[in-house]
């Protein structure tokens, strides 16, 4: 039993691993800021993800697996706040995105199909 | 009652975080409790938008689909990253939130962010400016799947 959570934990450690170095990947081979941070999101969603998953399997029915899940809560909540800001900050000082289709200039999209939200409890 | 949902809720969160049960430690964490939730009542956060706790039984099937959803495009973003060719064809677009209250506003505009590829670059009222690492993942966001479950999250409880 111990050997199966190992396994499962060390395969979790070491997804995280590979989510984080092509996240790092990534954020060398992008050309500018926002598309670095997509690659940056790899690395703060899924590469601490599993990193943290593996870890929590590692401490067993402890506090510190729960203290892990709130470090986890914390990464999912902050982070996207932060790469918003950086993003609005970047847009807001003039840096311009290298975009190969722009449909800002056309308006917004129409709203989700209205048919299926009527349908919505 | 959402006071006493809110004392709970940071006092197992105390009791977790602190891991020390003698009667002392516990009576100083109680006192602090009860010092927060009258701070917050007298502050006035402490409403739908401050702890919505309402969230919490939506949340269940809310939160492995989005966990899903960014378990996927992880994948597909790291496939282009590793590609030599780097396929990548950014794209900037406009799209109108559904949502009615500023909690579900903020979690489709978190949502969208958290997965990656994608990335609200600016929220003016309901009308969000979206960044796509490809083309693909801005027709994703102007479909409005992400969209409506936001709005079955915000509106099922």
């Amino acid at each position: 039993m111990q050997q199966i959570v190992d396994l499962l934990s060390w395969a979790f450690i070491l997804l995280g691993a590979f989510f984080l170095i092509t996240g790092a990947i990534g954020l060398i081979r992008m050309p500018d800021v926002y598309t670095r941070m997509h690659a940056a999101s790899v690395i703060d969603t899924t590469g601490a993800g599993f990193l943290v998953l593996g870890l929590m399997l590692q401490a067993g029915l402890t506090l510190v697996t729960v203290k892990l899940l709130f470090i986890l809560l914390i990464f999912y909540f902050t982070s996207p706040v932060v790469s918003h800001a950086l993003a609005q900050a970047a847009l807001a000082a003039d840096v311009e995105p290298m975009l190969a289709e722009d449909r800002r200039s056309r308006g917004p999209a129409p709203p989700a199909d209205t048919a299926k939200t009527s349908e919505l409890p | 009652m959402r006071a006493i949902s809110l004392a709970i809720t940071i006092l197992v969160f105390w009791l977790i975080l602190s891991g020390h049960y003698t009667p002392f430690l516990v009576a100083i964490g109680v006192i602090s409790v009860l010092a927060v939730v009258a701070l917050s009542i007298r502050m006035g956060v402490l409403d739908a938008e401050g702890h919505p706790v309402h969230l919490l039984p939506a949340a269940v099937t809310y939160v492995p689909w989005l966990l899903w959803e960014i378990l996927k495009s992880a994948w597909s973003v790291s496939k282009a990253i590793l590609s030599p060719r780097l396929p990548i064809s950014p794209t900037m677009t406009v799209v109108t939130a559904s949502q009615r209250t500023n909690a579900g506003l903020a979690t489709y505009a978190n949502s969208i962010t958290l997965t990656p590829g994608t990335i609200t670059v600016g929220v003016r009222g309901n009308e969000f400016t979206v960044h796509a690492l490809v083309r693909e993942g801005a027709d994703d966001v102007e479909s409005g799947g992400m969209d409506q479950r936001v709005r079955q999250f915000e509106g099922g409880a």
